[in-house]
C-alpha cells in the first residue's frame, strides 16, 4: 500500500513537473521565435506562402459558418425579442454578439482546427523526417526559415478571418431579420449603429482577435516543434493543439473580456 | 503553386479581410457618427444626475448635438458636475435649462437642451446655470404614496 502511494505522488509529481518544464519551454520557444522572425519579415514571400495555408484556405469554412451562425442569431434573437415587442433591436443583438464575442471566439476556435492542426502536423512530420536536423546541418536556422513564417501567418491572418466571419453574420442576421422575417429593414442598421461603438466594440473584437491569433499560432508551432518524432508522437500534437489552443482562447476571451466590459 | 498566383490570392484574402473591417466600421458601428468632428466645452451643474452615463447624449428638440464627456463630484457645493462636448456647429443661448430626462420609461438617460431667449450664446468652458435633476423613480412613488396616505387620514 505504501508502495502504490509513494508511486501515486510520484505520477502526480512528474505529471506536474512536466507540464512547468513544457510551460518554460514554450515561453522560450516564443522568445526565439521574435528573435529570429527577421528572415520571416525580410524574405516576406516565406510568410505570404503561409498566408495562402492558413488563411486564404480557411476562408469557405470562415465565411460559411459565419453566415449561418448570424441566420440563426437572427432567428433566435427574433424569437426572444418579440415577446418583449423590441423586434427593431435586433440589429443590436446580432451586431454586437458577433463584432464582440463569436466574431473573434467562433473563428479562432475553427481557425486553431483548420490551420492549427495543419501546422502542428506539417512542423512534426518535417522534425519526424528529419528535414529539420537537415536544416541545422546546412546552417539554416528552422526556427527562422519554418517556424516563424508560419507564426506570422497565423498572426496576420487571425483578425482578418474574425472581421470576415462577423460581417458574414450581420449579412446572415440581415438576409434572416430583414429578408425572411420582416423586420424594419431602417430600424434594424440605424439601431445597430446607433448602440455599436467603432472603439469600444469593434477595436476591442478586432484586438480579442488578434491576442487569440497569437495564442493559436503559438501553440500550433510549439507543439509542432515539440512533437515526438515518430507517427504517435505527430498526432498526439496534433490533437493537443486543438484541444489546448481551445482552452486557451476561451479562458483568454473571459480575462479579456473581464478587462474591456467591465459593465462601466 | 507559382509565386504570382499566390500573391493573388493572398492580396485576394488581406483585400476583402479588410473591406470587412471597413464594413464593420462604417455599416455596422457607424464611424462617422462616432466623433463629432468640432466641439466645445460646456458644464452644468445637478443636484441628482440620477443614472446618466459618460457618452451619453445631449439632445435638444431630440436631435443629438452633442455627448456627455465627463460625470465628477464637487465636494464643495455636493452637486454633481457634468461636462459635456457640444458639436460646433449649433450655438446655444445663455439662459438654456438643461435638463435629465429619460427616453422612454425605463430608457437609457439624457441630458435635454431647452433653448432660452437670450441673444447671447454659451462659449467653450461656460457653466450652464439653470438645470433640472433626473426624476428618481423611488421619490415619486413614495411622494405618491404619502399623498394617498395622507387623503385616507383626512377623511376618517
Amino acid at each position: 500500500m505504501p508502495d502504490r502511494l509513494a508511486n501515486g505522488f510520484r505520477w502526480l509529481g512528474k505529471r506536474v513537473n512536466d507540464r512547468v518544464w513544457r510551460l518554460g519551454f514554450a515561453s522560450r520557444f516564443f522568445l526565439m521565435i521574435l528573435v529570429y522572425s527577421g528572415t520571416a519579415l525580410r524574405r516576406f514571400f516565406l510568410t505570404i506562402r503561409e498566408i495562402y495555408f492558413t488563411g486564404v484556405l480557411s476562408l469557405i469554412i470562415i465565411l460559411v459558418s459565419g453566415l449561418f451562425v448570424g441566420m440563426v442569431l437572427g432567428l433566435q434573437g427574433y424569437d426572444t425579442l418579440q415577446r418583449y415587442g423590441s423586434s427593431e433591436a435586433l440589429g443590436i443583438l446580432v451586431a454586437l454578439s458577433l463584432v464582440r464575442e463569436l466574431g473573434p471566439v467562433v473563428s479562432a476556435l475553427l481557425f486553431a482546427s483548420r490551420a492549427g492542426s495543419a501546422i502542428t502536423a506539417e512542423i512534426g512530420l518535417m522534425k519526424a523526417t528529419e528535414q529539420l536536423s537537415a536544416m541545422e546541418m546546412m546552417a539554416v536556422n528552422p526556427i527562422a526559415r519554418v517556424v516563424a513564417p508560419r507564426f506570422w501567418a497565423g498572426v496576420i491572418s487571425m483578425p482578418l478571418l474574425a472581421a470576415l466571419f462577423s460581417a458574414m453574420g450581420v449579412f446572415g442576421g440581415y438576409l434572416v431579420g430583414v429578408q425572411l422575417i420582416g423586420v424594419d429593414e431602417g430600424s434594424f442598421w440605424s439601431q445597430m449603429q446607433a448602440s455599436v461603438d467603432v472603439r469600444e466594440d469593434i477595436m476591442n473584437g478586432v484586438i480579442k482577435s488578434f491576442v487569440f491569433g497569437v495564442i493559436v499560432s503559438w501553440i500550433a508551432v510549439f507543439e509542432g516543434y515539440d512533437a515526438e518524432p515518430t507517427a504517435e508522437g505527430v498526432s498526439g500534437a496534433t490533437t493537443r493543439t486543438v484541444v489546448t489552443s481551445s482552452l486557451a482562447i476561451l479562458a483568454a476571451d473571459f480575462i479579456l473580456t473581464a478587462f474591456m466590459f467591465r459593465g462601466a | 503553386m507559382n509565386r504570382l498566383t499566390l500573391d493573388l490570392w493572398v492580396g485576394f484574402f488581406v483585400a476583402i479581410g479588410l473591406a470587412s473591417l471597413l464594413f464593420l466600421a462604417l455599416k455596422v458601428g457607424n464611424l462617422s457618427g462616432a466623433n463629432l468632428g468640432e466641439t466645445y466645452r460646456l458644464e452644468a451643474k445637478f443636484d441628482n444626475i440620477g443614472g446618466l452615463k459618460v457618452r451619453a447624449p445631449i439632445k435638444s428638440a431630440g436631435v443629438v448635438v452633442g455627448r456627455v464627456s465627463e460625470i465628477r463630484f464637487d465636494s464643495e457645493n455636493y452637486v454633481a458636475v457634468v461636462g459635456m462636448q457640444i458639436d460646433g456647429r449649433y450655438k446655444f443661448p445663455r439662459d438654456t435649462f438643461a435638463t435629465i430626462l429619460t427616453s422612454g420609461l425605463l430608457g437609457e438617460q439624457y441630458v435635454g437642451f431647452e433653448v432660452g431667449g437670450d441673444p447671447e450664446v454659451l462659449k467653450n468652458g461656460d457653466v450652464i446655470k439653470k438645470t433640472q435633476s433626473a426624476v428618481v423613480l423611488e421619490k415619486l412613488i413614495s411622494q405618491f404614496m404619502f399623498s394617498k396616505a395622507a387623503e385616507n387620514g383626512d377623511k376618517k
